[in-house]
């Protein structure tokens, strides 16, 4: 009999588990916010300022969805996770979205069962040396000792890298990025290695960050990118498209400060189509027409987040490189609207 | 009277010789450190180490204190100030200084009513720590957790009115059966308690905490040092009357009572507090739908209070097993029954023997509610490796932040541990 109970209780808790994943999209429009899942604070990517509102390039893409889905920027529940809660977070539909510079690999993608819906961020394993060391390319660095952060892929992207090029090292094992900083500073090791977005980061609180050079070489690939549950494609079409409506916009031309302008007289039909003016496209997606004006007027077009929390101008002063748009060399590509 | 006598007297003084100072070595400070510091050679060389140690480790972090910034707005203005001068940059502090005490979501026009809470705790626990003062305050003692809840969380009031009328309605019951069978006083106080909330859950309206006097403050809101405190003040104050009820559960006579109790300790002190916590947050909500689950603060307390319970009862079992057997024997030959005989006689000493290992178990729980940053609540060591190491201004001080915060643990612990020591003196009554 209580046996009985329990199980029933599981399944009525498994089906309305069910019901609630069916409809994401609803989900949150009846909620009125919306739950994304961002790190516990990453440099330039995720961090709640002074007065504790969040700001980052990840967070760029949570306030553009919740302005497309609930025409308010602010109506986002951002939940921290840690690189171990992160999966459950979002498995367990704590979250709606994951947008948490998570690299997109096949495992989790066909395994842990989500959606990676874009690339919004090309990252990849770099190199640091003190520019005293005279060293322009990572394979002038033979018998070099490495700081590397222990149990990570980037130890197995190195030890590949070096191997492949038939070069030595001697490596440093250290355990968190605050370690490898002061290791590093200290003369322990000659190059640190990580990827190539943090090791900006960590060279921008250096006293003089002038005196230490990123290599030009990346060794590995991490396209970082928001994701979703598998499962619910409407709702993984909204953040998909969310995303590639920010990347079409700086394609076209369309900022944050002429959107407006733009969707009130514009010739280009494509400009028309991805703010509203023509065509349905908001309809397919469950939304309304202005969805993509309001999701660009959030925080700008991808190039103006990127400017505004790790581009050239801030402190942690990333270059486009591979996050250029294709038109200039990259790999930032979206779909056409049509 | 003789006249040799009177020649003699001549001899006599009839005044006291003014006392000489003492040698010079052998006063003051000279003569304390000859004794306590160069009594030997050996003695000697190990003062002159033990000095330049000190010296070592003050050259560097005395003008790195001393020298230090307090008012600036990031890392790099911090270092403009000082011009590549060693200092710390203690603007870190100041600047983010509500964000370590109460995490970055706490409303900032609200900071009074924790602190007005953290106050009103030193005058309910001071009853309990100190035994000379009236046993009327008790009062606010058994007020405090509703009160405390009310200002920290807000909402409606009628929650901890409702939660308070239900403790009374279970002790009014317990009182009422006890006195026939414990079992029925335990279980029937609880069931009443049970009732009593269900009931009056039903009857709060929907939507009262919206337009309630107090803004209701959610959970997830909380962080910062006031998490840690929370934390180590609710799960200490539970888990040392559940761990009582473990030791004695674990002694009993009745097989049932004692394999649950055996059971619940052995495998709670198998189990790292991490992955308690770990499943408090992640597994936990497999099992309920997104929208009902139960409040990770609440999920974080029961775990912690399960696992410092487990330890505290084994301390309290080493007790129990301190007193000679006489003890039990002499209860019992005064005809009391098994409370009688716990309450009256074998737990005041039992409890007495078991303070300092149960002082432990507290510190080091207190000190274990930083594990929580792992699971992504942001308690002081969360705060400070998540939202300000990573905001763009602060990224890169480290030294500060780390010692600031051991230097709010170490108050903290070191108030504790002085506390049970004096507790220790006061109930000393062996001859020693």
């Amino acid at each position: 009999m209580k046996k009985s109970v329990i199980l029933g209780a599981l399944t009525v808790a498994g089906l309305s588990a069910g019901a609630a994943a069916a409809g994401t999209l609803d989900d949150v429009k009846a909620r009125g916010k919306l739950n994304c899942g961002v790190t516990t604070g990453l440099v330039g990517f995720a961090a709640p300022d002074a007065n504790g509102e969040w700001k980052g390039f990840d967070v760029a893409v949570c306030r553009a969805i919740a302005a497309a889905v609930l025409n308010d920027p602010t109506a986002v529940e951002f939940v921290p996770t840690t690189g171990k809660t992160r999966f459950t977070a979002l498995a367990s539909g704590e979250i709606d979205v994951l947008a948490r510079n998570t690299t997109w690999t096949f495992s989790r993608d066909v395994d842990l069962k989500f959606t990676f819906v874009g690339v919004n961020y090309y990252d990849g394993q770099g190199f640091m040396v003190p520019k005293a060391l005279g060293v322009s390319s990572a394979k002038d660095l033979d018998g070099a000792t490495v700081c590397i952060q222990t149990g990570t892929t980037t130890e197995l992207n190195l030890a590949d890298f070096f191997r492949a090029n038939n070069i030595n090292y001697e490596p440093v094992p250290i355990e968190t990025n605050a370690e490898a900083q002061q290791q590093y500073l200290a003369g322990a090791c000659d190059v640190y290695t990580t990827d190539a977005s943090g090791l900006a980061a960590t060279r921008a609180t250096f006293e003089a960050p002038g005196d230490h050079v990123l290599l030009p070489e990346i060794i590995s690939k991490e396209p970082l990118g928001p994701l979703v549950r598998h499962g619910d494609d409407e709702w993984g079409d909204v953040v998909r498209w969310t995303l590639n409506a920010l990347i079409t916009a700086e394609e076209l031309g369309v900022t944050s400060a002429n959107v407006n302008e733009m969707a009130a007289n514009t010739g280009n039909p494509e400009v028309a189509r991805l703010l509203g003016t023509e065509g349905t496209l908001g309809e397919m997606l469950g939304l309304d027409a202005e969805w993509s004006k309001r999701a660009i007027a959030a925080g700008g077009n991808y190039g103006e987040v990127f400017a505004k929390n790790i581009g050239e101008e801030t402190p942690i002063g990333l270059a486009r490189g591979l996050n250029a748009q294709w038109t200039d060399g990259g790999l930032i590509y979206s779909p056409p609207f049509r | 009277m003789s006249d040799t006598h009177a020649q003699t007297v001549a001899f006599v003084r009839d005044t006291e010789i003014p006392s000489a100072p003492p040698p010079y070595a052998a006063t003051g400070p000279v003569k304390w450190m000859r004794e306590n510091l160069f009594a030997t050679p050996a003695n000697a060389v190990l003062t002159l180490l033990a000095l330049y140690a000190i010296y070592l480790i003050l050259a560097p972090t005395l003008p790195w204190i001393l020298n230090g910034v307090w008012s600036a707005n990031s890392l790099a203005e911090c270092r403009e100030i000082l011009q590549g001068a060693t200092g710390a940059c203690f603007a870190v502090l100041t600047e983010r200084w509500p964000q370590l005490l109460f995490g970055f979501k706490y409303p900032s026009d609200l900071y009074w009513r924790p602190t007005l809470a953290f106050v009103l705790l030193f005058v309910a626990v001071a009853p309990v720590l100190f035994f000379d003062l009236p046993r009327k305050l008790l009062i606010f003692t058994g007020l405090f957790p509703f009160i405390a809840y009310y200002l920290i969380w807000g909402g409606t009031i009628f929650v901890p009115i409702l939660a308070l009328v239900g403790c009374i309605g279970g002790f009014a019951v317990y009182q009422r059966f006890v006195t026939g069978s414990f079992a029925a006083g335990f279980f029937g106080g609880i069931a009443a308690a049970l009732a009593i909330w269900y009931i009056g859950g039903l009857l709060i309206p929907a939507g009262a905490s919206n337009n309630a006097m107090l803004t209701p403050v959610p959970s997830r809101d909380l962080g910062g040092f006031m998490l840690n405190m929370m934390l180590g003040v609710t799960c200490v104050s539970l888990s040392i009357p559940i761990g009582i009820a473990l030791a004695l559960g674990r002694q009993s006579s009745m097989p049932l009572i004692k394999v649950v109790c055996v059971v619940f300790i052995e495998f709670i002190r198998g189990v790292p507090l991490i992955t308690l916590l770990f499943v408090a947050s992640v597994m936990l909500s497999y099992f309920f739908p997104p929208e009902s689950s139960v409040d990770l603060f609440l999920r974080v307390v029961i775990m912690i209070t399960m696992f410092s319970a487990a330890y505290i009862a084994e301390v309290i079992r080493g007790g129990l097993a301190a007193l000679p057997k006489g003890q039990y024997e002499a209860a019992d030959s005064l005809g009391l029954d098994y409370p009688q005989a716990m309450r009256l006689i074998i737990l005041p000493q039992a409890l007495k023997i078991s303070i300092p290992g149960i002082v432990n178990v507290a510190v080091g729980l207190f000190k274990d509610t930083t594990l929580v940053s792992v699971i992504s609540m942001f308690d002081l060591v969360g705060m400070i490796r998540g939202p300000i190491l990573a905001s763009t201004e602060w990224n890169g001080v480290y030294w500060e932040l780390l010692g600031f915060a051991a230097l709010l643990f170490f108050v903290v612990c070191y108030g504790i541990s002085q506390y049970s020591q004096w507790l220790e003196r006061r109930l000393a009554t062996d001859h020693r």
